[in-house]
């Protein structure tokens, strides 16, 4: 079941003409000749569709929210910041088929009534914003964007924002503040974007993945959307794949699937590459606990392991995860957690904003630690005062970029704590290249 | 939070080049025309949220954003100085010192080392005899380390400009520099 991606790898899907004889703007035609903004929201709130940005927040409800006082204009800002280290489905999605982003954002900004709608992409994507461009253009001369859309009266303007370089900028108030020519820091909720956002005016703020889903919604009826996919977990998912699988790359998967299929099905990503066995997932970007292999294939009661939001995060952070962006990261016996954690570690203190002291000096504090520990100069104390700053982090900062920096440090030690035991010990082993620990009796053991 | 730090060797190829100062910083006619279609983007008075956008235009024209260009993007703007400062020096994209003809940005984040980054990043110092941030003495290249860039599953992926490089091996970077250095 396809619904972002059906026609993807169609020739000239990127042109408007390719795009509509495949289907393309029939939502927005629905939604502006058949529908009112209100119906639209209420396709959406019926879909169960949740944001896939990471938060997995309710999309129906968060529109909901919106404050519609008169004469105050209204914004959708698409977040296409997607700087989550494992995570470029958004990237993949945008620059082989921009108008299934323009047609997201033409029917929900027609469903929350806003006349100006921005997408805020990271500026690395300069290229993709071309591409963006280009198709808003196209949208545009073909009257499907600008002044009086369809002739229905409906002004909808669209723009591409180049972000500068900061994974904080994802952060829906960080993006907001960059938006508006600031330094992206976080800002403090409430108020919420939903009463004073963009230029403190009411804004909805929704990742490109969640937004492209709306056409679907809108020329098929939530109802429908909501039969794919288990309980609260509805829909389609797209899952950015690295690491040691046969395949990498971005698959739209229903939720539901077990995450054994996932990864061993030749239909998704194929298994881990020859002559490795899977050792670890990070299964949904950077920011989520990482699993070793037997908890991200079953939970503690010896359930399969599904791609759902409740069933990866069955055990809570004892021995469960989140889906979160869904970039899932696989890892095989020759990765050591250490080094991945640094690698984290380094990205959170790079780009912690600084506002905060906890999220400013303990991504610095764990940055240096998890260094020293990877280059043989550990201390025994290390692992208990990397525990400790993850702690004095969490749920003491402005944002939540705090939380998303103590959590992968905690689990990696929660999960393989002999692995940095290891590097403490016998630091001379640790250090040489291409060094790992195995773990006795392991099932990713040599 | 970005802190920068000036390097010997670039502060001895800022030396080197003809200070951008001693030229006029003035964008040409149709990048102008460019900046008045991006300040109509957003509603009147809010001219601030042209910034970003501008800098990168701006650093496309001169490189890097020198203080003469910070300035003056700060005066077609009708913002302070300090607030274009304060704003370019937050964000990673931005030079704020002399850099290569090619800036290579190099992803040093866990998914792109888990298929090798670390090793073909050596081999590219190796390759071009600088270290991170550094430029090369011919001033042709620039490398810098940025996190993830969302490109994971196409790694290790460095990135000149808009240009990205996928799936790279250490025999993928010596043709992309041998190419790049005729
Ligand atoms: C540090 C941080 C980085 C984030 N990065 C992104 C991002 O790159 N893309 C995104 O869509 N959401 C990101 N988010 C989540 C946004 O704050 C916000 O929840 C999301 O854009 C809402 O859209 P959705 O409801 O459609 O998911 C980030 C959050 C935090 C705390
Ligand atoms: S938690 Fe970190 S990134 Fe978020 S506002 Fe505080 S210092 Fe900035
Ligand atoms: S980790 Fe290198 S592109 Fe994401």
């Amino acid at each position: 079941m396809k619904i972002l991606t059906e026609h993807i790898d169609v020739q000239g899907i990127e042109t408007i003409d390719v795009f509509r004889k495949h289907g393309g703007y029939a939502a927005v035609e629905k939604a502006i000749k058949k529908m009112t903004p209100d119906e639209v929201t209420e396709e959406v709130k019926k879909s169960g569709l949740r944001g896939r940005g990471g938060a997995g927040f309710p999309m129906g409800m968060k529109w909901s929210f919106l404050a519609k006082p008169e004469g105050v204009p209204r914004y959708l800002v698409c977040n296409a910041d997607e700087s989550e280290p494992g995570t470029f489905k958004d990237h993949y999605l945008m620059m082989k088929s921009p108008h299934t982003l323009i047609e997201g954002m033409i029917v929900s900004s027609y469903a929350l009534g806003a006349n100006t709608s921005y997408i805020y992409i990271r500026g690395e994507l300069m290229y993709v914003a071309t591409i963006l461009e280009k198709a808003i253009q196209e949208a545009k001369d073909k009257g499907l964007l600008g002044k009086n859309i369809l002739g229905s009266g409906y002004d909808l303007e669209l723009h591409v924002q180049l972000g500068g370089g900061a994974y904080i900028c994802g952060e829906e108030t960080a993006l907001l503040e960059s938006l508006e020519g600031k330094r992206g820091n976080p800002r403090n909720k409430p108020p919420f974007p939903a009463v004073k956002g963009l230029w403190q005016c009411p804004t909805v703020v929704n990742n490109v993945e969640s937004i492209a889903a709306t056409s679907w919604i809108v020329n098929n009826g939530g109802d429908e959307y909501a039969k794919i996919g288990i309980g609260r977990s509805t829909g389609t998912k797209l899952i950015s794949v690295s690491g040691h699988v046969r395949k990498p790359g971005v698959y739209e998967l229903p939720l539901g699937l077990s995450v054994e299929d996932f990864i061993y099905s030749d239909e998704w990503c194929g298994g881990i590459r020859a002559g490795h066995k899977l050792k670890a997932v990070v299964a949904g970007g950077s920011s989520v606990p990482i699993l070793p292999a037997e908890l991200i294939l079953k939970t503690t009661n010896g359930e399969n392991r599904l791609m759902t939001y409740e069933s990866l995060s069955d055990g809570g952070f004892a021995t469960g995860t989140m889906l979160g962006s869904g970039g899932f990261v696989v890892m095989d016996e020759t990765t050591c957690i250490v080094h991945n954690t640094l690698t984290f570690g380094r990205f959170y203190h790079h780009e912690s904003c600084g506002q905060c002291s906890p999220c400013r000096e303990g991504t610095g504090w764990m940055d240096k630690v998890l260094y020293r520990i990877e280059h043989g100069k550990g201390r025994q104390e290390d692992i208990d005062l990397l525990v400790d700053v993850a702690k004095k982090i969490e749920g003491n900062t402005i944002c939540p970029l705090g939380d998303a920096a103590a959590w992968p440090v905690a689990a990696a030690i929660r999960h393989f704590r002999d692995e940095f035991e290891w590097h403490i010990n016998h630091p001379e082993k640790a250090t040489q290249k291409g060094a790992v620990f195995m773990r006795e009796g392991a099932s990713w053991s040599l | 939070m970005i802190i920068i730090h000036l390097r010997k060797s670039n502060i001895e190829h800022r030396k080197n080049l003809k200070m951008t100062n001693t030229q006029t910083i003035q964008f040409p006619a149709s990048t102008l025309d460019k900046v008045h279609e991006i300040i109509k983007r957003y509603p009147e008075g809010k001219q601030k949220s042209a910034l970003l956008p501008i800098l990168h235009l701006a650093q496309a024209e001169w490189k890097w954003c020198s203080p003469e260009v910070m300035d003056y993007v700060a005066g077609l703007l009708k913002l302070s100085p300090v607030e274009v400062y304060e704003v370019a020096s937050f964000y990673t994209m931005f030079h704020l010192e002399p850099v290569g003809n090619h800036v290579i940005e190099y992803c040093r984040t866990g998914p792109c080392c888990l298929m090798g980054g670390v090793e073909v990043y050596d081999h590219l110092k190796a390759k071009l005899g600088i270290e991170t941030g550094e430029t090369s003495a011919d001033g042709k290249f620039t490398i810098k380390e940025v996190e993830c860039l969302a490109a994971c599953g196409w790694g290790p992926v460095f990135q000149i400009r808009e240009q990205f490089y996928m799936n790279l091996t250490t025999q993928k970077v010596d043709e992309i520099i041998e190419e790049l250095s005729k």
